[in-house]
C-alpha cells in the first residue's frame, strides 16, 4: 500500500511536470500553429541555467529564479529571431527548421558547459523527507514540484480563462486575422505566448534537474512524451493537455514501478526482467495510438476555426 | 535541345555519374573510406526516395519512417542469428515484414490527418523502438552483431566492398525507376489528386485511404529493402536505427532534396551525409587564418552548430529544397 501510494505520487509530479511543458507546446501550436520541436530544447537551457545561477549565487531558489528569467529571455529572443519567419509555413518546414534548431542547442551546449553532465544540488531544506499521512513519509522535494506546478497550472487558467490577455490569446486561437482586424499587435501576442511557453519549458526543466542529472539531450525523450500529451488531449486545448499529462504521467510511472512484477506471474522472471521495461516504455504510445485510432482529434479537441 | 541542359537536369546526371563512376575513383585513389561512407549514403537515399513517395507525392508526413530500416535490418539479423544465411529467403522476408507493418500501421494511422498522422506514426516507430530494445536474444537495447552478410549462392558477394556498392546502387536507381513509374501511372495521379484535394476526389469517385494504404505500404516495403541492405553494410543492427531521430534524419533528408522531385531525396540523403563529414574540415579550414590551427580544429567537432542554422537557412530562404532551388535558377 505504502508503496502504491508513493508510486501514483510520483506518477502525480511526473504528470505535473509533463504538464508544463505540454501547456507551452499546446498554446504554441493552438494559437501560432508552429511544431516546436526545439521546445525540449527550452527544456534542457533551463536546466543548465539553473545550474549554472544556482552555483554562481549559492542559493538554489535564487538560481531558480535567475533561470526562470533567462529561458524567458531566450524564448523571445528566439521567436524573434527564427521562429516568427515561419508562421504560416508549412508544418514540415517547422519540424525541419525546429529539428535544425535541436542540433544548434545541443552543440551549443556542448561548446559552453561541455559533454559531461552538471549536478543542481538541493539545499538541505529540501533533502528531509515529509510526513504526508501518519507513517507515509514522501521527499519534501517531489513534493514541493507537486506544489509549485498545481500552483502554475492554476495560475495558467486563471491567466488564459479570466484576464484580459488570456482572452486575446484565446481569441487568437480561435480567429487570427479577426483579432488583427480588431486592431491588437498580434505579434507582439505571439511573441508574448512563445515566452511565456518557454518559461514554463524552462521552469519543468530546472525543476527536473535535481532529480536527474543535467546533460545534453534530456529535453528530446520528454519532448516526445509531451507531443503525446498534446496529442492524446487534443492540440491546442489546454484542459486536454492538462488531463492528458496526469494520465500520461501515472501510467508510465505505475507501468514501470508494478508490470515487472505483474509479467513475472506469467513469464519466467528473467524473461519478465528484460521484457517489462520495454513494454513499459512503449504503454503510453500504445495508449496514444488508442486514442487516435477512437477519436483521431484527441480526447479534448479545441474549438475549429 | 534547350530542356536537357538546364540545371534541374544537369545535377541528377552529374550525381548519378558520379555515384556510378565512384568505386573507380576509390579503387585508383586507393581512398576506400569514400566507398564505405557512399554505400551508406546510397542505402540512405533509397530510404529517403521511398519517404518522398509518401510525403512529397502522397502528403502524408510519416515521422516514423526509420521503423521500416529497423525491421528490414531485424529481419536480415535475426534470420542470420538463428542459422538461415541466405539472402533469397532474407531480403523477402525483411520486405514482407515491412509491408505487414506498413499495413497495420497506415490502416490506424490513415484515420487521422495532418499534425495528429505525423505523431501516430511517430508513436507506432517508437512503439517498434522499444519492442527491439525488449528482444533479449537478440541482443536487446546492444544490439545484434551479424557474423555473415546475406549469402546469395556465388550470385553476387556482398562481403566484396565493390559488389556490395553496386548491389545498393543497382536498388536505388531501381526504386527510382519504380517511383517514377508510379508517380506517372493512374495509380500515382490519383494519389497527388488525394494531397492537393482528397475531398473533390472522393466526390468523382476514388477510396480515398485505400489508395493512400496501397502508397503507404509500397513506400514502407521499399523502405524494408533499405534496412536489410543497411543491416548488411553495417554487419550490426541495434535498436538506435529506429530511433526517432533517425525518423528527422531521413525528412530533413527529403525535405533538404526538394520534396516531391524525383532525384530530390537523392541530393539531400548526398549533401547531408556529405555534410556531416566534411563540416568539421570546412569548419578549420575556414577558421585557421582567423583563430590558428589549433583552435580551429577543435571548433570542427562543433559542425553541428553550423548544420542546424544551415537546416533553418534552407527553410526560410530556399522554398522546396535544393532541387526547389536549381528549378527557380535555371528559368532564371
Amino acid at each position: 500500500m505504502l508503496l502504491v501510494i508513493e508510486q501514483v505520487l510520483n506518477g502525480l509530479q511526473f504528470g505535473l511536470l509533463l504538464f508544463l511543458l505540454a501547456a507551452g507546446l499546446t498554446l504554441v501550436f493552438g494559437i501560432m500553429d508552429l511544431v516546436n520541436l526545439a521546445h525540449g530544447s527550452l527544456y534542457m537551457m533551463g536546466a543548465y541555467f539553473a545550474a549554472t545561477f544556482a552555483a554562481w549565487t549559492g542559493s538554489f531558489v535564487l538560481g531558480a529564479l535567475l533561470a526562470l528569467g533567462a529561458t524567458l529571455l531566450l524564448g523571445i529572443v528566439l521567436e524573434f529571431t527564427a521562429l516568427r519567419h515561419l508562421y504560416g509555413r508549412d508544418h514540415l518546414d517547422h519540424v525541419l527548421a525546429t529539428f535544425g534548431l535541436i542540433l544548434f542547442f545541443n552543440e551549443a551546449v556542448r561548446l559552453i558547459w561541455g559533454p559531461a553532465g552538471l549536478a543542481l544540488p538541493l539545499p538541505s531544506w529540501l533533502t528531509v523527507p515529509v510526513q504526508i499521512f501518519p507513517g507515509i513519509y514522501y521527499p519534501a522535494y517531489r513534493l514541493a514540484i507537486i506544489v509549485v506546478a498545481l500552483a502554475v497550472a492554476l495560475l495558467l487558467y486563471v491567466g488564459v480563462m479570466r484576464t484580459r490577455i488570456g482572452m486575446l490569446i484565446r481569441a487568437g486561437a480561435s480567429n487570427r486575422e479577426m483579432i488583427g482586424a480588431l486592431g491588437i499587435n498580434i505579434k507582439l501576442l505571439y511573441t508574448l505566448v512563445f515566452g511565456l511557453g518557454a518559461a514554463l519549458a524552462g521552469l519543468a526543466g530546472l525543476m527536473q534537474a535535481p532529480i536527474l542529472t543535467v546533460q545534453i539531450g534530456m529535453g528530446e525523450n520528454i519532448l516526445i512524451l509531451a507531443f503525446v500529451v498534446i496529442v492524446i488531449g487534443g492540440i491546442g486545448s489546454i484542459r486536454g493537455a492538462f488531463l492528458a499529462a496526469i494520465f500520461v504521467g501515472l501510467i508510465d510511472t505505475l507501468g514501470r514501478a508494478f508490470l515487472p512484477n505483474l509479467l513475472r506471474q506469467v513469464l519466467s522472471s528473467a524473461d519478465a526482467s528484460t521484457a517489462a521495461p520495454a513494454l513499459s516504455s512503449m504503454l503510453i504510445y500504445l495508449l496514444m495510438a488508442m486514442v487516435l485510432v477512437v477519436r483521431p482529434e484527441g480526447l479534448f479537441p479545441a474549438n475549429k476555426r | 535541345m534547350k530542356m536537357l541542359f538546364n540545371v534541374r537536369n544537369a545535377v541528377p546526371t552529374l550525381v548519378v555519374a558520379g555515384l556510378l563512376l565512384l568505386p573507380l575513383y576509390s579503387h585508383l585513389s586507393g581512398n576506400i573510406f569514400i566507398l564505405t561512407l557512399f554505400t551508406r549514403i546510397v542505402i540512405l537515399a533509397l530510404a529517403a526516395a521511398s519517404l518522398n513517395l509518401i510525403m512529397g507525392y502522397g502528403g502524408m508526413m510519416s515521422f516514423g519512417h526509420a521503423a521500416y530500416l529497423g525491421i528490414g535490418g531485424y529481419a536480415v539479423g535475426i534470420l542470420a542469428q538463428e542459422g538461415f544465411g541466405s539472402g533469397f529467403l532474407q531480403f523477402p522476408v525483411a520486405l514482407a515484414a515491412s509491408a505487414l507493418f506498413a499495413l497495420v500501421v497506415g490502416a490506424l494511422s490513415l484515420r487521422t490527418r495532418g499534425v495528429y498522422f505525423i505523431m501516430i506514426t511517430l508513436a507506432f516507430a517508437q512503439m517498434a523502438y522499444y519492442v527491439a530494445s525488449g528482444l533479449a536474444r537478440y541482443g536487446g537495447d546492444d544490439g545484434l552483431t551479424i557474423y555473415k552478410r546475406s549469402d546469395f549462392a556465388g550470385l553476387i558477394n556482398l562481403s566484396d566492398r565493390v559488389q556490395f556498392y553496386y548491389l545498393c546502387l543497382a536498388c536505388l536507381l531501381g526504386v527510382l525507376f519504380l517511383v517514377w513509374r508510379i508517380v506517372n501511372s493512374r495509380f500515382g495521379l490519383v494519389v497527388q489528386g488525394l494531397r492537393s484535394n482528397e475531398q473533390r476526389m472522393q466526390a468523382i469517385g476514388f477510396p480515398a485511404t485505400r489508395y493512400k494504404l496501397v502508397c503507404f505500404v509500397i513506400a514502407g516495403t521499399l523502405c524494408g529493402l533499405a534496412g536489410a541492405l543497411l543491416a548488411n553494410n553495417t554487419d550490426f543492427v541495434s535498436p538506435a536505427i529506429m530511433y526517432w531521430t533517425r525518423s528527422g534524419d531521413l525528412m530533413v533528408m527529403v525535405i533538404l532534396g526538394g520534396m516531391g522531385s524525383l532525384f530530390g531525396p537523392v541530393i539531400g540523403a548526398v549533401a547531408f551525409l556529405v555534410l556531416e563529414e566534411i563540416l568539421p574540415f570546412i569548419i578549420a579550414i575556414v577558421g585557421t587564418p582567423f583563430v590558428g590551427d589549433a583552435v580551429a580544429g577543435q571548433a570542427g567537432e562543433y559542425w553541428q552548430l553550423v548544420l542546424g542554422p544551415l537546416l533553418l537557412f534552407v527553410v526560410l530562404f530556399g522554398r522546396g529544397g535544393i532541387m526547389g532551388t536549381l528549378g527557380r535558377f535555371s528559368r532564371g
